[in-house]
């Protein structure tokens, strides 16, 4: 793989790898990811030729069986001339995860990236428009943080009752 | 022979009867499609089984110029501002079908973001179980509608003015703490609606 050289040549020490079949991972810690991901990501695209943002999401590692940071979020990317695939992982943690945005690589990442600041309260550095997405924007949690209920703390019935007689 | 013939000359009857068979025959649906059970909303009103039958095939996307909103499918907790509005928009009178598990009770969806039953916000005047129901269960439902209207309606909707209260189910739930364990799907015993503890309103 020859990404793997390029990004060891310039970003030595800063990322790990892992393999699952043939999904290859770049990880990157959260102690380097603030730093790191956005030119490891930009020497990917430029230099290594994955032009393509397949995916952006994110995870939450709470509870999970040898994790070392909280949240992760992933970005899926593709070569388009080979169709070579590599997925990279930066991870964050609390208090205040915080990654920075790559809508200016891809502007296909802007509403992916609310999305996950949506679902589990990443903040993303640069964003030019971080809103909620998915629920309404005066929702204060983030609900699929894996210690938000799945039942919600009482959001969902949270709304004035409209009687037969005033309607 | 002329179909008058059979007519007799003159008819006595309260003006709210006339105006409830007026009304029962013309229901005009809102058809409030947010899930599957819109599809089968769709084919009721199609010629296989054919709502026109009843009076109720002219479905109208504006709110103002229907008689009964039909809330087909699950309802977020996004769209309940909206469904309030738009019941709120109909004149009256105005009555509401709830169609489907979803609609009526949440259905499977017991999480943050569907409210477990549209009754919580709005009133209902007639549920329809189902996930989805047959068209013949909503055709169903309109003729329970009919009768209803027939049986308690009033040329000026007296009847609707005594209903200030709230209609929803007081007696059936109780909403999980923010601290309590998430409980198994499946396990009935202490799922929402079956806990034995105490009503709130």
């Amino acid at each position: 793989m020859p990404y793997l050289d390029t990004l060891s040549a310039k970003f030595a020490g800063a990322f790990t790898t892992s393999a699952f079949r043939d999904n290859a991972r770049v990880l990157v810690s959260a102690e380097r990811a603030p730093t790191v991901i956005f030119p490891l990501l930009k020497c990917l695209k430029d230099e290594c030729g994955f032009d393509f943002l397949v995916e952006l999401g994110g995870i939450d590692y709470l509870g999970y069986e040898g994790a070392a940071d909280r949240f992760c979020v992933v970005y899926g990317l593709t070569n388009l001339a080979t169709g070579e695939r590599v997925w990279v992982k930066a991870f964050a943690n609390d208090p205040d995860p915080e990654l920075p945005s790559v809508v200016e690589l891809w502007r296909g990442a802007e509403w992916m990236e609310r999305e996950v600041y949506d679902m589990y309260g990443v903040r993303f550095a640069g964003h030019p428009d971080l809103r909620r997405i998915l629920m309404p924007s005066e929702y204060t949690a983030h609900p699929l943080r894996k210690d938000y209920p799945l039942r919600g703390h009482g959001e969902r019935h949270n709304f004035p009752t409209v009687t037969r007689a005033e309607s | 022979m002329a179909l008058t013939n059979l007519l007799p000359d003159f008819l006595i009857a309260p003006l709210d009867y006339l105006a409830n068979m007026a009304r029962k025959h013309s229901l005009w649906p809102m058809p409030f499609a947010t899930a599957c059970c819109g599809i089968e909303l769709m084919a009721t009103a199609s010629s296989r089984y054919d709502v026109a039958r009843f009076g109720s095939e002219a479905m109208r996307f504006s709110p103002r110029q229907c008689d009964v909103m039909i809330v087909a499918g699950r309802v977020a907790m996004k769209m309940v501002p909206v469904m309030q509005r738009i019941w709120l928009q109909m004149p009256e009178p105005k009555w509401c079908i709830s169609m489907g598990a979803c609609a009526s009770s949440g259905g499977v969806f017991d999480t943050y973001a569907v409210v477990q039953g549209i009754d919580r916000f709005i009133p209902v005047d007639v549920y329809v179980p189902g996930c989805p129901p047959r068209p013949e269960q909503l055709i169903r439902s309109i003729i329970d509608l009919q009768e209803k209207i027939q049986r308690t309606g009033t040329i000026d909707g007296r009847e609707f003015a005594s209903r200030t209260a709230y209609e929803g189910p007081t007696a059936l739930a109780r909403e999980l703490g923010a601290e309590e364990a998430i409980v198994a799907p499946g396990d009935y015993n202490t799922a929402t609606r079956m806990r034995p503890l105490p009503v709130v309103n």
